[in-house]
């Protein structure tokens, strides 16, 4: 089935997943796409960080080559809300995950657009003092 | 350098008649997800953060320049009280001065806090704050997509699990109604505050 995937910024249209049997279960490559996670022979993995997976319990993260995104999501403690009306998933940053990128103190990166749709990123600015400031028009 | 982020699922609509008529020099961003506002666990308008050269965060989220002096307005002709106005403007100015500060003097402005003090000062989000931001990402999500009675029930557990956050009140009322951010529901919103602040801090500026 096809589901729409919001994974931290990036939304992820249209990935074939399966979220009917308990969870989300992915292929390997539609996972590394959508999360950045890769299945290794130590656990899940992503850049230098590698997460093993409880031994008695690999069938609900791992199954006929698919692989589960929600439980994963669950292990690492990320927020997870589904819409099944509109097949669409989003899962948000852990708590601890925020906090440890809040108190090491570096300003986390984004990239946004102006108004004519050129992107901007705040490490554009480094070696400039930044002043963030947030508005809205309500 | 400023970098001025609209919290503002509207998009560009929304956004563009104030950023046109504001003739800006510095980078006005729209951030239709309020993905900083997660990033950096912002709840309301206007919040800043101050970022130093090497990118580290040297005064984090806080009310920049701001009072609670709309809370004296009379509702009916929305005047606000001079002394209060007054008080608003010192705030501002205050506030103004303490970033030329920091432009001027680098670390050693006073105004350029200490990690320890960073530390102290900065709020990271709990659980249930993430789930929150995790609801209203879908929200906006299937808005975006033109399922508005859908979006709503996340905007509203959004709201539940976060209910400090203006951010998240006054966009999904927003996207209901232009007129409902400043309407009946926010100022009961606002008055169940009672002694709380609208704008708390910052303590030193």
């Amino acid at each position: 089935m096809a589901l729409d995937i919001i994974y931290g910024e990036r939304v992820n249209a249209g990935v074939d997943a399966d979220g009917t049997s308990g969870g989300l279960w992915l292929g390997g490559d539609d996972l590394k796409r959508v999360s950045g996670w890769e299945f290794k022979p130590q656990g899940f993995c992503k850049d230098d960080v590698c997460v093993p997976v409880p031994p008695a319990h690999e069938s609900e993260f791992v199954a006929n080559g698919r692989y589960n995104l929600a439980a994963l999501a669950n292990l690492l403690g990320q927020p997870v809300v589904t819409d099944a009306e509109f097949n669409a998933w989003c899962f948000g940053e852990a708590a601890a995950e925020r906090k440890r990128m809040l108190t090491s103190l570096d300003a986390p990166d984004f990239s946004l657009p102006d108004l004519d749709g050129r992107m901007h990123s705040l490490s554009d600015y480094r070696g400039k003092k930044v002043f963030v400031v947030s508005w809205a028009s309500w | 350098m400023p970098i001025a982020i609209a919290f503002d699922s509207g998009g560009n609509a929304a956004t563009e008649p104030w950023i046109k008529a504001a003739k800006p020099s510095y980078p006005c961003l729209i951030d239709r997800c309020h993905l900083v506002a997660e990033l950096y666990d912002m709840v309301n308008v206007p919040t800043a953060v101050w970022i130093d050269e090497r990118g580290k965060i040297v005064r984090p989220s806080e009310p920049a320049g701001v009072t609670d002096a709309f809370r004296k307005m009379n509702r009916t002709n929305f005047s606000i009280p001079t002394d209060a106005m007054a008080e608003l403007q010192a705030k501002r100015k205050a506030y103004l001065d303490a970033i030329r500060d920091w432009v001027a003097n680098g670390p050693a402005s006073r105004f350029a806090l200490s990690e320890p003090e960073v530390l102290r000062r900065m709020h990271t989000p709990d659980d249930a704050q993430v789930r929150a931001a995790a609801n209203f990402r879908l929200g906006e999500f299937l808005f975006e997509r033109g399922q508005a009675e859908a979006a709503k029930k996340y905007f509203e557990e959004a709201k539940r699990l976060r209910p400090e956050s203006w951010n998240y009140k006054r966009q999904a009322w927003a996207l209901e109604d232009p007129m409902k951010p400043g309407g009946p529901e926010f100022w009961a919103a606002v008055d169940s505050l009672g002694e709380r602040k609208y704008y708390p801090g910052p303590e030193d500026i």
